[in-house]
């Protein structure tokens, strides 16, 4: 795997995992949709040099791995359905609550009423 | 018998392209059941084939292994896909003698036999990136299911639901893109071979990623905290699918995945420590709950505890009886999540608080709530005593007296949080609430479940016997690599 090619999949993790620390929505899904190309390209990285075909009818040629390939694009289909579904989901979030942040969960809220109560 | 296993995943596709066709109701529903038998018939032949005559394999498209995709059915596959067939079959009656779940959602039926093919693809893959797809088709259908007709609540906890699955997703996708550069493949048994040549100490990071990958999808410690927050909010019979299904196909592929790939020769502490604190912080959990469904919830993270500290032991003994308490589970959770759907049902609530004498008003749904939850418990002569006595001899055994003390004592308070339930919402004068009578299709449904957990129970020896075999074939890894490679050589 070449360094930029590492690099930029470090980056793209980075800044996904970020993003999806937020409680805005949008965010989250920007930060998903950077996680899943970094995955990608790390997958792309994990056959070999890039440049050359992947296939080829000269003996003797330099060949790229292609099984990787294949793989990155059923990958990249199946994040491009799962964002859409998100996008969607985010949407119907924001048409029912008018916001786009992810609330506490029942547990949080719990816990929270709970301090408040002690403390008053 | 190949034609078998590939009829296995023909059948639920076939069904959902012929339910998304179909105008009327009547027709959709009666192909989606049709095809739910099917499908159990056909798992159960596998499973008797499988016993007799050896793994059955199918390579896809006619590309041989290593190089093509290879459906595996070995005894351990054969046998989930059995009890889980019997699951699907018995909730999709359940749902169609709900009636308001396929009638609002014309849909429902095509997204439900997805989810059925998913868990079968899941099952009988031989090389993890199918294994990834599987799951890709598994969750997007989950991800429908528990969204439909879904109001704010359920949204903010199906978001939750949602991310984690796709963190895990990607996490997945890292793992084979990091195992392809280490070996050059993604096929199980030609990874068996190879990745006893790779450095031990990449292989064991790699082993922990795809622990903590399926770690995820199966709710152990500390990465249950998705699943008790969004289960509950789902309407009954997806809730009961989810909890018998989806949970243990992530275990289902920690014990495939640890067993082949990264084996160990003795007892694994890391592991057995997850298996003790996923037990305890599940059941203290389920203990502080006021909900049926949520306590419930809980105890689905509990239980998974019990599995994984079957595999921990890495003895023959333990795995069977991990096998035969996945095959426990899938059947007696699936019944506690359609009992509770019949409580919500009849009172309209699941809050412990706001309903109580169902005993008294619908005595049915209390004769099917008792044996399902001291089956849980594992009290004798229930399925639930099977699985865990023959847990605690494995430990024995292995000399892992204090995993067997967490995991007894853990068993302790899933008693006292059932009776919490039976206190709560069985007894006491009925409540006003309890006004619809439970439709007949929902009881028989959840009765013939609540019947095959007694069988489970009663049958319990030739089950641990195939369990113990395929325990073997799993901790072997012989006879899987030889079916495998050399078909395909």
């Amino acid at each position: 795997m070449s360094p930029v090619l590492a690099i930029t999949a470090g980056a793209l993790f980075a800044a996904g995992t970020y993003l999806i620390m937020q409680r805005l929505l949008t965010r989250i899904v920007i930060g998903l949709g950077l996680i899943g190309h970094g995955a990608n390209l790390l997958l792309l990285g994990s056959g070999g040099p890039p440049g050359a075909a992947p296939f080829t009818d000269q003996a003797g040629q330099a060949m790229s791995d292609p099984l990787p390939q294949a793989l990155v694009l059923t990958a990249i289909v199946i994040t491009f359905g799962t964002t859409a579904f998100l996008m969607a989901l985010a949407y119907r979030s924001h048409a029912l609550t008018l916001s786009d942040a992810v609330e506490d969960d029942q547990e949080d809220r719990r816990i929270s009423e709970a301090n408040r109560r002690s403390a008053a | 018998m190949t034609a078998v296993v590939g009829l296995l995943l023909v059948i639920p596709l076939g069904a959902v392209a012929l339910t998304l066709l179909l105008p009327k109701l009547v027709w959709r529903r009666s192909v989606s059941l049709i095809a739910s038998t099917a499908t159990l018939i056909a798992s159960v032949a596998v499973l008797f084939g499988v016993d007799g005559d050896g793994p059955i394999i199918v390579n896809v498209g006619g590309w041989e292994a290593p190089l093509g995709i290879a459906l595996v059915a070995d005894r351990f596959a054969a046998l989930m896909l059995s009890v889980s067939a019997a699951a699907l079959l018995g909730v999709l009656i359940f749902a169609v003698g709900q009636r308001d779940n396929d009638r609002a959602f014309p849909s429902f039926h095509a997204v439900y036999q997805t989810l059925a093919a998913g868990v079968v693809l899941a099952f009988l893959t031989g090389d993890l990136f199918t294994l990834f797809v599987a799951f890709e088709i598994m969750l997007t259908a989950s991800y429908v299911l528990i969204t439909h007709r879904a109001g704010p609540e359920q949204i903010r906890a199906t978001m939750t639901y949602v991310v984690v699955g796709l963190v895990a997703s990607g996490l997945f996708l890292v793992g084979i893109g990091l195992i392809y550069a280490a070996t050059g493949t993604v096929n199980l048994a030609d990874l068996s071979v190879r990745l006893a040549e790779v450095d031990p100490a990449l292989r064991t990071a790699i082993g922990w990623l795809f622990f903590m990958v399926f770690g995820i999808k199966a709710a152990i410690f500390p990465l249950f905290f998705w699943l008790p927050d969004s289960y509950p909010t789902a309407v009954a019979p997806v809730t009961a699918i989810f909890a018998g299904l989806l949970t243990k196909v992530g275990v289902y592929a920690i014990i495939r995945t640890q067993t082949l790939l990264f084996p160990a020769d003795k007892p694994s502490t890391p592991i057995l420590l997850i298996a003790g604190l996923t037990m305890v912080i599940g059941v203290l959990g389920a203990i502080a709950q006021g909900d049926i469904k949520r306590i419930l919830s809980f105890h689905i993270i509990s239980q998974i505890g019990y599995m994984i500290m079957g595999l921990g032991f890495f003895t023959v003994a333990g795995i069977a009886a991990a096998i035969v308490f996945i095959v426990h589970q899938v059947v007696v959770k699936t019944v506690m999540f359609l009992v509770g759907g019949l409580v919500e049902n009849s009172s309209g609530t699941g809050r412990l608080k706001e309903v109580a004498g169902v005993l008294h008003k619908f005595p049915v749904i209390a004769v099917l709530f008792l044996p399902a939850a001291l089956s849980l418990a594992g009290l004798p002569p229930f399925s639930g005593f099977v699985g865990k006595l023959a847990l605690v001899q494995a430990g024995f055994e292995s000399g892992r007296w204090l995993v067997v003390a967490v995991s007894l004592f853990a068993s302790v308070l899933t008693l006292f949080s059932m009776t919490k339930i039976w206190s709560g919402a069985f007894w006491g004068t009925p409540t006003d609430n309890l006004v619809r009578a439970p439709a007949a299709t929902m009881v028989m449904a959840t009765g013939g479940l609540v019947a095959l957990s007694l069988v489970i129970g009663l049958a319990g020896q030739p089950l641990l016997e195939i369990a113990t075999r395929a325990a073997g074939d799993l901790l072997s890894q012989e006879s899987y690599r030889a079916a495998v490679l050399v078909s395909g050589s």
